[in-house]
Parts: structure tokens; C-alpha cells; sequence
């Protein structure tokens, strides 16, 4: 692959705004999502869920439910095989598959109130629930473990017995809910504190959210004569819910064939499969199409969330604004089976700085909570929540501005991070930079109550491996294709790359996202990765096209390799002034017959900084808080489709103010959500928050032909450290819990 | 056993024998006619299927989504006599000679509707799950108030829910949808 970046002046479409390809489908309603997907003789799948957080199955009895007219087939786990206790990495989380089939179904015990037991196919939607509740499930029931802290201490049930805690000097060697303790040590900590003039301890928590992508998880499956198990699946990643179902089947590869729809949002959360096995086994058994659609609550119970936590942290700095040394315990909740994402959230605290002694423990937590799944930088939010206001805080007992305190730390390339890791090209100095420059920094605040905080963050992104395929058309128009799930656009930002290399128009191109059978492997559609690394496939798809096509030139004008040359859509020779020839002409010439592979394992990507700016209004009587304006900064190496990068950098805000002030699972004692509906679980609408101002910020990443980066995960980091530093300018008083409620915020100034 | 005893249980022997009539019919589907989208249509309906259901299972309209289920996410915005309404909060039974319009109902193969095309043109959408029930939500504004501010976008708006794209692209698309259609009103004038 060559390294050398592609010149400024040459972009045809890279850095334009062209329409996106799924946008008119998308607004008449004509676009299939998982939920749309219907086939004939269709049957309808539904999920019995526990009613307990903790309990043991003791039976299960499906005979009455199977007995019903209109109801075809029933599953339980025992119609799943065994699975292997293999963990592998899927997005920026993992999946163990032991696990997954426990996730999918229970087998011997239930360990959250909406995990799967069983799931039955009937004639309609309102048979199938009116079967479930004929199936009859003997529960005993164990004392739920909902509290974080409380899972870790020695005097609490365990949620698996066969666990022991993996730790960075080993095993342990009685179960424990602490499924895994890792430690970054960095220079001497305490010779770092006691070079501090300033000292600032605090512990912040945060509840699990969900994703809350408004598309429900849908799956669709059906099996044909020769063993071809076909799904269509809302995934965001076609080839990982293939492997899972593959795994939990036991079943071939080869044989299953994914077709993703269009997804009514993801966000992390669309990673881990569960409905689709259960559809599957069902189809099988039933030997008709069946779809599983979840409901709402479903979701909220059953899917997600990003995990809840409870984080210790302890920062030192000298009078003139150096820190010397930084200390942090994360805990952090893995849901019922181990995953958390403390690894990413350890990484990303602090990262934005360079810190020469440190110490970050972190603990993957098991508790009666459903199985966390990646949510946007899964993990950085907690920690960001904690390190951007310890920050925020040591500044202010040092007297000196916020942000020029965290220029005076910032982290450049070359700064070794905590986890040991070296920073590459990173611009968290252009970032504040800009914040300083800002209107909205320096512009005065307006009135009584009001408060501006700022924040930042860093997220390390990722590349892995993805495939496209170029055909080119007689015509001169070409078709792409590739193995990424588009979730917000990526087919047009992936056509761009490729009309860019082949210097046609951007509308000769036709991008689509195919099913498993049709393409090479192609990691998930996670971790900021699909424009830049699927992009990174399109260009090589396309260098791979204009090269064959050489090659026919030659041939055609008998001259040398070296000696054809393209440009602006035109074929020449150095060897004559004479010869030339449209790319259209040569595809018709060719009568088509030219195609281009691009198969790139991304191993060298760049992470991203953003921050947040941010104007709150708080009412003393009522405690609410209100988001008045909002600036969001953020590197994105090259804003491919500058539109597309503003649309995730907004999106990423907004999530971010709903996890800041309204955004939580609600429980009682015995481990019931209490708010498990849109009503009760607010998101942000429209009158909540401000139009976000998008600042992009262009710092290539020299390894990427384009200088891009992912960009899609870094603007949910900061704003609730944003906010919650807002809050404290306003009313002196540091909310250290997430959401910030009017309740908590009432309970701080001392009205409750 | 007194007199009025036995009347009680003569009316409830009545109550159940009603109750089991009122089971039977709830599974006897019932035929609704309403206009849909322009088109006169009859169709099946069971008494307890929600007109989203009917919209989308019986009907085929999967333009209108299903977010909730309980009237939190207009997702399943349709207008029924020009009224904004949740399709999943109400009965197919209940738009028995109706007039229906969905967001399939907004455009023709050949030509976007204004609304759907500013959505496009200004990127207002991402997944683009919500952005049906947004189109038909902006019409039913628009149709009101041809020149709305952005608070009262806001505020017209604030029965939706879109989790992708932060609202700024969606106010800005509906405002370019309220000059679009008050362009095409003036040229037509
Ligand atoms: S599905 Fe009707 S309001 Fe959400
Ligand atoms: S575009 Fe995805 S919910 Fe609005």
C-alpha cells in the first residue's frame, strides 16, 4: 500500500457534500429495516424473559404452550448446542460464546430481570404473547447482586462460581464477581503526590444507559432445501453476526448467510446477536420463515447497556500547573456476564494528557444487570465524567483558567499514555487552541444561574479489516460494493474514496452493502473504523481497477506499463502525444469486464480529540438544568463528507447531554427497571437542546491516504464533564453522580 | 336464597354469556373502509389491532415505524383528516372512513415532496428510522403555519424522537422545507 497521501487539488468528491445514496429511500419510507422484513408464510417469534434478576431454573415446562393452536414451535437453551468457552474481540468489546448462549438463552440460571428463557413461533404477533405466558418456568430465586461495590466485597452472592478473577499478578482462587483487575502503572506515584502542591480526591458514579438506537432489535430467518440458513438481521456487522450464529449452532460458515437490512441505529449496541439464533432454531424447527422483533421494553431490558459505574480518582499538581501525579480505581459494571468496557475507559482517562506518574486499577464487575454492550467509546464517558472535573477542580484550587491548565498537561505525539501505549499524531493542543480562540469561550455569560464548563477527550478508535469490490460497468459507470453494515452513510463516504482514486464523477458510482455469501470478510461497523478503514478498501479496490486497466492500455497502444498514465478520467502515454482514452471508452471496450479488490486489515489508525464547550442555565427552585449553547471541537484528520462528520458530531453531543441530565436505568431493590418505556427513560428531544455548533478540526493522520480519522465515537465523551463543570460555575456545587437530575441537583444546594 | 340473590346471579349468568359473545367477536376480524394515501381501501382488521399494525402488517406500508409502541417516539406519525396523530395509539377499526395519510402518501415515484426533499438536501436524517414520522410531523406543521420559527419547530417537533442526528440538521431541514413550499406557492401564484 503506498503511503503517500493524495494531493489537496486532486479531490473530485473527498471533502464535498454530495447527496447521500440511501437519503431518498430513506425519507419516502420505502427503505427495509430489520423490522420491515416480511416473507411468505412468515411466523411470529416472541421472547419469554425472567421476571427475577437472580434465580435458579429449576424446570421449564413448554407442553401447554406448544399445544395451543397457532403456535408452531418453542425453544429453549437446551435446542442450542454446547458452545466453547472462546472469547474474541467483536468492535471495541468482546464475546465469549459460552456466554452469548446464555445470553440468547438461559440455560441454567438467570442472572437479570429480562433475560431470555425461552422463544416460541406462532401465526401472529398477539398468539405468540398470549402463548408465553402458558409456559411454565420454576424459578429459584437467588438475592440479586445490583450494587457495584457491594459485588466486589467478599460477603455477597456470585453470579458464576466457576469465575475467578483474573488479576495483574494472576488468578484468584475463589469465585468472585470480579471477573478481571487490570493495572497501568506509569513512573513513581508516590513520589508524584508528594511533589504536589495541590491534591484533589473525589468519587464520581454513573448508572447503565441504553444505546437507545430507535430501531428495535429485528431478525428474520428462514431456511432453504440445501442447508442454507438464510437471516436478514438489523446487525452492525454482517460477518459477526454470522460467526455468532455460525457458533452457537455450531453450524457452518459457508452455509449462513446474512443479509443485513438497514439499521435504525446501532451505536455499539447492534453487536452482540440476540434474536437471531433464536429465529433461526425456530425456523428450523417450524420449517417456515420466522421474525423476531423486540419490543421496547425488550430492549431496554433484555439489550445494551452501556455499563454504570463507580470511579476513585486522586490528582496532584504543582502551584505552577503541572500535574505530578494521578491515581484512579474504576469499577465498572459488566451486566451478567464479563465484558465490561473498563479497558477502553482505563485507556481514554487521561490519555488527553501527558502524565508522568500514574496508576489506573480497573475492574470488570459482574452484577444482575443485562450484559453491557459497546455504547459509543464505550467506557470513556465514565471516565471522562471523573477525569475532565477532578480536572476542572484542580485547576480552580490553583486559581488558573481551566483550559489553559490543561493546555500547560496536554499530551502531544510522542507522550507515553498510562496503558503504556505512545500517542501517534494527536491534536488536543490544536483543540484547546481553539477552544481559547472560541466566540462562545469568550463571550460573556449573560445571567444569574448560568455557568460554562468545558471538557475534553481522546478515543483511540480502530482500523481491522475490511473488503470492497469494484465492478466497472461498459458504460463507464462502476458498482462497489463492500462487507460494512452503512449505519449513518458510510456507503457514500466509502463511493467518495473510490470516485476520488478513479477521478470520475461521484454519481458514476453505485455503492451497496451486500450479505455474507457476496464478499470477503469485513469486521463490524464499530469503533469509528468504517469510513476511514472501509474507505481504505476503496481506494485500494480502485488503484487496483486503474491498474488492470494499465495493463489493457499497454497491450491496446503497445507501449510500455511505466509509460501509461491517467488523469482527470483520461488514459495517455509518455511515449506519444497522440494516443488517449477515456475511462468510459476503455470499460467499453472491455465490455465491462474489469474489477477491483481491495482487502485491507487497517493495523496503523489514529485516534481523535474533541472537546465540548458548554453554556447551562440552572434553576434553584426546580433543579433543572438547561442546555442554552453548545460547542463541539473535534479532529477529524479530513472530514471526507464534512456534512456526514457534523451530523456525528451533533448526534454524539446530543447523546451525550441525555447521559449528562436525563439518561438512567431506574431499579429497585430486587433488581426491577422501573423505567423501561420511552416515557419514563427520557432521551433528548428537540426543545432540550440547542443546535450544536460543529467545529472540525483538519489534522491529517499521515498514514492514511487522506489524512482521515473515525470520528464517530469521540463527541459523546465530553459533554457531561462539560455540563456538570457548567453546573459547578453556577452553583458552586460539583455534581459528582450521573444523570444529573433536578433531584440531585435540588439534594446538592441543599432545597431537599 | 333471597330474591335478590337470584337476580344477581341471573345477571351475571347474563354478564358471562355477553362476555363470551364480546370474546367471540373481538376474534371476528371487521372490515374498515378509508382512504389511504388518496386510494379508497378496504381492509380486515382484528378489533384489537393498532392502526400501525394494520398500516404495516395488513397494508404493507412499513414507511411508518415503530419506535415504542406507546405514543413516546412519533416514529408512527401519520395525519388522519389532516390531524397528527401516533399510529401505534390508536385502532385500525378507528379510521373507518377516514382519510389516511402516511409517508408513502407524500411523494410519487418521479418527484420528492418538498419536505422530503429539504431532509436530503440539508442531511436531516442518519439511520433514518425516525425520519418518516419527522416528514409527516413537518407537514402537519407546515400545513398550520407556513413560516415557522425555529422554537416553534422545536416545540412541534418535540413529540419525535431522533437518536442519530442531535435535531440541528432536522430544524434546519424543515426550515428549508418552509421556503421551498412557499417558493412553489408563489410561483404558482
Ligand atoms: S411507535 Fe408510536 S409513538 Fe413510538
Ligand atoms: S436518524 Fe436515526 S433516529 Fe433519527
Amino acid at each position: 500500500m503506498s503511503k503517500k497521501m493524495i494531493e489537496r487539488d486532486k479531490h473530485i468528491s473527498v471533502g464535498t457534500r454530495p447527496e447521500r445514496m440511501d437519503a431518498k429511500d430513506k425519507v419516502t419510507g420505502h427503505a427495509l429495516y430489520g423490522t420491515d422484513i416480511s416473507l411468505p408464510g412468515l411466523l411470529h417469534g416472541r421472547v419469554l424473559r425472567s421476571p427475577h434478576a437472580h434465580a435458579r431454573i429449576v424446570s421449564i415446562d413448554t407442553s401447554k404452550a406448544e399445544a395451543l393452536p397457532g403456535v408452531f414451535a418453542v425453544v429453549i437453551a437446551n435446542d442450542l448446542p454446547e458452545a466453547d468457552d472462546r472469547t474474541e474481540k467483536a468492535g471495541e468489546s468482546t464475546i465469549n460464546y459460552k456466554f452469548l448462549r446464555d445470553n440468547n438463552l438461559a440455560s441454567d440460571k438467570v442472572l437479570y430481570v429480562g433475560h431470555a428463557v425461552a422463544a416460541l413461533a406462532a401465526k401472529s404477533p398477539d398468539v405468540a404473547q398470549t402463548a408465553l405466558e402458558s409456559i411454565e418456568v420454576e424459578y429459584e430465586i437467588l438475592e440479586p447482586v445490583l450494587d457495584v461495590r457491594h459485588a466486589m466485597s467478599d460477603q455477597t452472592q456470585v453470579l458464576h462460581e466457576q469465575i475467578r478473577t483474573d488479576g495483574p499478578d494472576g488468578s484468584g482462587d475463589t469465585p468472585s464477581n470480579i471477573a478481571q483487575h487490570i493495572r497501568h502503572v506509569k513512573g513513581d506515584l508516590n513520589k508524584g503526590f508528594s511533589d504536589a502542591d495541590v491534591i484533589v480526591e473525589r468519587e464520581f458514579t454513573t448508572v447503565p444507559v441504553h444505546q437507545s438506537y430507535l430501531e428495535s432489535h429485528a431478525a428474520t430467518a428462514v431456511w432453504s432445501m440445501d442447508g442454507t440458513l438464510t437471516i436478514y438481521s438489523s446487525t452492525q456487522g454482517a460477518f459477526l453476526a454470522r460467526n455468532q450464529v455460525s457458533e452457537l449452532l455450531q453450524y457452518p460458515m459457508a452455509k449462513i448467510k446474512v443479509i443485513p437490512t438497514e439499521v435504525g441505529g446501532a451505536f455499539g449496541g447492534k453487536n452482540p446477536t440476540y434474536v437471531e439464533a433464536p429465529a433461526a432454531l425456530l425456523a428450523r424447527k417450524t420449517g417456515r420463515p420466522v421474525r423476531v422483533v423486540m419490543s421496547r421494553e425488550e430492549v431496554i431490558l433484555g439489550t445494551g447497556p452501556g455499563s454504570g459505574t463507580a470511579i476513585k480518582v486522586k490528582v496532584g499538581a504543582t502551584k505552577l500547573g503541572k500535574i505530578t501525579a494521578v491515581q484512579a480505581e474504576l469499577c465498572y459494571e459488566a451486566g451478567a456476564y464479563p465484558g465490561s468496557p473498563v479497558h477502553p475507559g482505563a485507556m481514554a482517562m487521561f490519555a488527553a494528557y501527558d502524565i508522568p506518574n500514574g496508576q489506573i486499577d480497573g475492574y470488570d464487575v459482574l452484577v444482575n444487570k443485562p450484559r453491557v454492550a459497546a455504547y459509543r467509546a464505550p467506557g470513556a464517558p465514565q471516565s471522562a465524567f471523573a477525569c475532565e472535573q477532578i480536572i476542572d477542580e484542580v485547576a480552580q484550587n490553583l486559581g488558573m483558567d481551566g483550559v489553559e491548565f490543561r493546555m500547560k498537561n496536554a499530551a502531544s505525539e510522542g507522550t507515553v499514555r498510562l496503558d503504556g501505549s505512545l500517542h501517534k499524531s494527536i491534536a488536543i493542543k490544536e483543540i484547546l487552541g481553539v477552544i481559547e480562540d472560541h466566540p462562545h469561550y469568550n463571550e460573556p455569560i449573560e445571567g444569574p444561574n448560568q455557568g460554562r464548563g468545558v471538557a475534553i477527550g481522546f478515543w483511540d478508535n480502530w482500523g481491522a479489516r475490511s473488503s470492497v469490490e469494484i465492478n466497472v460497468n461498459s458504460d463507464g459507470t462502476v458498482n462497489l460494493i463492500s462487507g460494512s453494515v452503512d449505519l449513518t452513510g458510510s456507503r457514500t463516504t466509502v463511493a467518495m474514496q473510490a470516485a476520488d482514486v478513479l477521478e470520475i464523477p461521484f454519481d458514476n458510482v453505485k455503492s451497496s452493502m451486500v450479505d455474507t455469501d457476496s464478499i470477503s470478510y469485513t469486521d463490524t461497523s464499530a469503533g469509528s473504523r468504517t469510513t476511514m478503514a472501509t474507505g481504505l478498501a476503496a481506494v485500494e479496490a480502485a488503484r487496483d481497477v486503474l491498474a488492470k486497466l494499465k495493463v489493457e492500455v499497454a497491450d491496446m497502444w503497445n507501449v510500455s506499463l511505466d509509460s501509461v498514465i491517467y488523469s482527470q478520467g483520461v488514459f495517455g502515454t509518455t511515449e506519444s502525444n497522440s494516443e488517449s482514452i477515456t475511462f468510459a471508452d476503455l470499460a467499453a471496450k472491455l465490455s465491462g469486464q474489469i474489477n477491483g479488490h481491495g482487502n485491507v486489515n487497517v493495523e496503523n489508525w489514529a485516534g481523535a480529540g474533541g472537546g465540548t464547550i458548554v453554556d447551562v442555565e440552572v434553576d434553584p427552585e426546580t433543579g433543572q438544568v438547561k442546555v442554552l449553547r453548545c460547542t463541539a471541537i473535534q479532529n477529524a484528520g479530513k472530514a471526507i463528507h464534512p456534512g456526514h462528520v457534523e451530523g456525528q458530531m451533533q448526534g454524539g453531543v446530543v447523546q451525550g447531554i441525555g447521559w449528562a441530565l436525563y439518561e438512567g436505568y431506574q431499579y429497585d431493590e430486587l433488581g426491577h427497571v422501573l423505567n423501561a418505556n420511552l416515557l419514563d427513560y427520557k432521551l433528548p428531544t428537540s426543545l432540550d437542546v440547542p443546535s450544536v455548533e460543529a467545529v472540525i478540526i483538519e489534522k491529517p493522520f499521515p498514514s492514511n491516504p487522506y489524512g482521515a480519522r473515525g470520528v464517530g465515537e469521540t463527541p459523546i465523551i465530553s459533554p457531561a464533564p462539560a455540563i456538570a463543570n457548567a453546573i459547578q460555575q453556577a452553583l458552586g456545587k460539583r455534581i459528582d453522580q450521573l444523570p444529573m437530575t433536578p433531584t440531585r441537583l435540588l439534594e446538592k444546594i441543599g432545597v431537599i | 336464597m333471597y330474591l335478590q340473590d337470584v337476580a344477581l346471579i341471573l345477571q351475571l349468568i347474563e354478564l358471562d354469556t355477553y362476555l363470551e359473545e364480546v370474546n367471540e367477536n373481538m376474534s371476528k376480524k371487521q372490515v374498515v373502509s378509508s382512504t389511504i394515501n388518496g386510494q379508497q381501501v378496504e381492509f380486515l382488521t382484528e378489533p384489537q389491532q393498532s392502526l400501525l399494525e394494520c398500516l404495516r402488517d395488513t397494508l404493507g406500508l412499513t414507511g411508518s415505524k415503530e419506535g415504542c409502541n406507546d405514543g413516546n417516539c412519533g416514529a408512527c406519525s401519520v395525519l388522519i383528516d389532516d390531524r397528527l396523530v401516533n399510529a401505534c395509539l390508536m385502532l385500525g377499526m378507528e379510521i373507518d372512513g377516514k382519510d389516511v395519510v402516511t409517508v408513502e402518501g407524500l411523494s410519487n415515484i418521479h418527484e420528492l415532496h418538498p419536505i422530503q426533499e429539504a431532509f436530503v438536501l440539508e442531511d436531516g436524517l442518519q439511520c433514518g428510522y425516525c425520519t418518516p414520522g419527522f416528514i409527516v410531523a413537518t407537514k402537519a406543521l407546515l400545513d398550520k403555519n407556513a413560516n415557522p420559527t425555529e422554537d416553534e419547530i422545536r416545540f412541534w417537533l418535540a413529540g419525535n424522537l431522533c437518536r442519530c442526528t442531535g435535531y440541528d440538521k432536522i430544524v434546519r431541514s424543515v426550515r428549508l422545507a418552509s421556503q421551498l413550499m412557499n417558493d412553489a406557492n408563489e410561483d404558482l401564484q
